[in-house]
């Protein structure tokens, strides 16, 4: 049984189902307000929420049992009595180290846990980073979106900011360095200083296997990097567009990446009214249309940039996205063929399926 | 004193009390105060900066009133989420 936490734009939905046919909807909570992304911890089982409230600004929630009650985690919060409030809390990371637990937002913060979501701090070296004055904000604010940390090593990490790049640490996060060489911003002129330029990533994966490759959604082009993010070269040859926003990665290949291209950023729905994602093997050369069972006619959704995850690997390996148009589908075979997970959820802002979570059901 | 008059969530999160007198000479203080008194209310209406949320309403004795309103011994002040807070993605 696989269980898929489902933020929508009116709460949290949990799905649990087999792959192959529609999941049952097996949990509500939060309802009315925008999840922003669920995860569950598989090594605690304590299952993490992001919720907007319109009314009482973005909170981290969290709870050791979805029949039960939820708590507010502490320290989701910018400094007081200064220039900037939280927006939103785009995503949460399960961290290397015991316990560790991340959280990423708007304006452009990282926070960070070390009791498995309870309490946070907020990473000071991020916050105070003397060129912060010169980030700016995609449409979707200044967005910490994406976390990467590094197999066996905790103290290494890649964030991506939307529109300020990437960001590398080695030290746990008291040192920042820009990882952005071989991007390019077609959306300024050329001769905009290099640490001025707005660099829009949506997306960005590490692979597990070999941890020096990433891979990165662009906005308006599709990257790899084989050198731990320092420099970045374009991949997005043979697909039928280079904007879009989520991508997953198959853990035990580190040749592997899979897109859902929209059509264009002034057209952010699936090009040519078809569902399709695109899956590679050899780390970019090559793209191959994975389709069977998508809509393949009037369809023009839109997927947002943490609404597609995965779980487990190679050609079991299950993949879910969702769409804002309420629509959710799956793969139980690496993309291969794909099937209905539930049609009418409101609109889709993010997918998180648990790893290796089997229940009784 | 002015009393500042909950309704659930902020009523749970500031000890279970609709209703609260605080010292202050305008809305904004005695909001600040409130979040002081009750921790776990704090961020629910103020944000980080000290500003009002977009989408809570504060009325002093039934009229839409802002943070710098002025408030009286005698006044009440509900505070309420607005019919607004739905319409738009925060």
């Amino acid at each position: 049984m696989t269980e898929l936490l489902v933020g929508t734009r009116k709460g949290l939905f949990v799905l649990e189902g087999e792959p192959g046919s529609e999941f049952d909807v097996t949990g509500r909570a939060f309802a009315g307000d925008p999840v922003e992304y669920a995860l569950r911890d598989p090594r605690s089982g304590r299952v993490l929420a992001s919720v907007t409230s319109p009314f009482y600004g973005p909170k981290i929630w969290y709870t050791d049992d979805l029949a039960g009650d939820w708590a507010q985690a502490d320290g989701i919060a910018v400094p007081e009595r200064g220039d900037a409030a939280l927006e939103r809390i785009w995503v949460i990371v399960t961290g290397e180290a015991d316990d560790r637990i991340y959280a990423g937002g708007d304006p452009g913060v990282l926070f960070e846990s070390r009791d498995g979501g309870a309490t946070f701090q907020l990473n000071r070296g991020l916050w105070e980073h003397p060129t912060r004055v010169h980030w700016q904000p995609g449409a979707g604010g200044l967005c910490l979106h994406s976390i990467a940390t590094w197999p066996g090593e905790p103290d290494r990490l890649a964030v991506a900011i939307s529109a300020a790049g990437v960001w590398l640490t080695d030290d746990g996060g008291a040192t920042w360095r820009r990882g952005n060489e071989g991007l390019v911003a077609r959306y300024v002129p050329d001769d905009v200083p290099a640490d001025q330029i707005a660099l829009c990533v949506h997306s960005l994966e590490r692979a597990a296997t070999q941890p020096e490759r990433m891979f990165m959604q662009f906005h308006g082009g599709v990257y790899r990097s084989d050198d731990a993010g320092e420099t970045w070269a374009d991949i997005a040859a043979g697909l039928p567009s280079d904007f879009g926003f989520p991508l997953a990665l198959d853990p035990a290949d580190a040749d592997s990446a899979y897109l859902i291209p929209l059509t264009a950023d002034t057209d952010r729905v699936t090009p040519d009214g078809q569902v399709r994602v695109y899956e590679t093997r050899d780390a970019g050369a090559n793209w191959t249309p994975r389709s069977d069972g998508l809509p393949h006619e009037r369809a023009y959704l839109t997927v947002l940039r943490e609404a597609f995850d995965r779980s487990g690997h190679g050609e079991t390996m299950e993949l879910y996205f969702g769409a804002t148009s309420g629509a959710v589908f799956g793969s139980g075979d690496a993309g291969t063929s794909w099937f209905d997970v539930a049609t009418h959820l409101p609109p889709v802002l993010s997918v998180a399926a648990t790893e290796g979570r089997q229940t009784d059901r | 004193m002015p009393v500042v008059h909950l309704r659930q969530p902020l009523k749970r999160l500031a000890g279970d009390r609709s209703e609260h007198a605080i010292a202050g000479a305008t809305v904004g203080e005695l909001l600040l105060e409130l979040e002081r008194a009750h921790p776990a209310a704090s961020g629910w209406i103020l944000d980080e900066r000290g500003v009002l949320r977009r989408h809570i309403n504060v009325f002093v004795n039934g009229e839409l009133g802002g943070q710098d309103t002025q408030v009286d011994a005698e006044d009440r002040i509900d505070v309420l989420p607005a019919i607004s807070g739905g319409s738009a993605r925060p």
